[in-house]
């Protein structure tokens, strides 16, 4: 086993457990906390398979961005749920058995085709492709700026919702 | 050299972690951290399948990226409604908006 492979193995079983603990975690604050420590890890896997463009933006948006926002939601609706009554709903073993019957059959899709066993040698200059990509009209210029449109309707839509009404105060 | 199937059973995992805390956990807040938790887990496959596959092909990173723009609006808009909701009927969990129940 190389030194790569172990790298991989330690960055996703901290990967997984953080993830179990933003799911079982009472607290959500805590919860919030391993989310982020969960995106983190993820980037790390991100760098293992030579994209550090994804590594840094997962950093900056997910963890710098969606975090953080949610980080503030749960400190601005703190006082809803104790942290010692039940966090899960009646029927959380329902959840289990449709999780662990989802993962089976992706874990058995997996193994049944035919995968590309090893990754091209050559990734150098991807990162000003992807840039030219972006912008080029005959690539992928239409899909970004479609990006750019959903994130300003998102923006003002989080506004609209989430502003007092006026007859509030 | 990591072989293409780890990345995917990660990734499975991830999902299905996320897939759980999305059925199961009774705070609105909880149940958007765990779709965050989906949509990454959907982003180490694509990343995946474009450095195993045609490296010079990146439809696979950019189709990444709309996924994070997407995370981004829907984290957006997801935590404004359930703070507009906790203003208008002091509570978060998911079993007590029952106003579009019959």
């Amino acid at each position: 086993m190389s030194g790569s492979q172990i790298a991989f193995l330690i960055i996703s079983a901290l990967t997984v457990y953080s993830a179990l603990m933003v799911v079982t975690g009472r607290n959500l604050v805590r919860s919030a906390l391993w989310l982020v420590m969960t995106l983190f890890m993820v980037a790390a896997v991100f760098t293992t398979l030579d994209a550090g463009f994804m590594a840094v933006v997962q950093i900056v948006v997910y963890i710098g961005a969606i975090a953080i926002l949610i980080l503030f939601a749960v400190m601005l609706t703190r006082k809803v749920m104790n942290d010692t009554e039940p966090q899960t709903n009646d029927n959380w073993w329902m959840a289990v058995i449709v999780s662990v019957v989802i993962f089976v059959g992706m874990v058995f899709m997996v193994s049944g085709v035919s995968l590309p066993a090893r990754p091209a040698s050559d990734v150098s200059n991807q990162i000003v492709d992807l840039g030219n990509a972006f912008v080029s009209p005959n690539q992928f210029i239409l899909p970004f700026e479609v990006a750019s449109v959903l994130l300003i309707a998102a923006l003002i839509g989080g506004i609209a919702i989430a502003m007092p009404r006026e007859e509030e105060g | 050299m990591i072989p293409l199937e780890w990345y995917l059973i990660l990734s499975s995992v991830l999902f299905c972690v996320g897939l759980y805390g999305v059925l199961a956990r009774r705070n609105a807040i909880a149940i958007m951290m765990c779709l965050e938790l989906m949509m990454t887990s959907i982003t180490i496959n694509l990343v995946a399948f474009w450095r195993y596959g045609n490296v010079a092909n990146l439809s696979g990173q950019v189709f990444a990226v709309i996924v994070f723009a997407v995370a981004a609006a829907e984290a957006t808009v997801g935590l404004a409604l359930a703070i507009s909701i906790y203003r208008n009927r002091d509570t978060v969990v998911a079993n007590d908006l029952n106003l579009l129940k019959w």
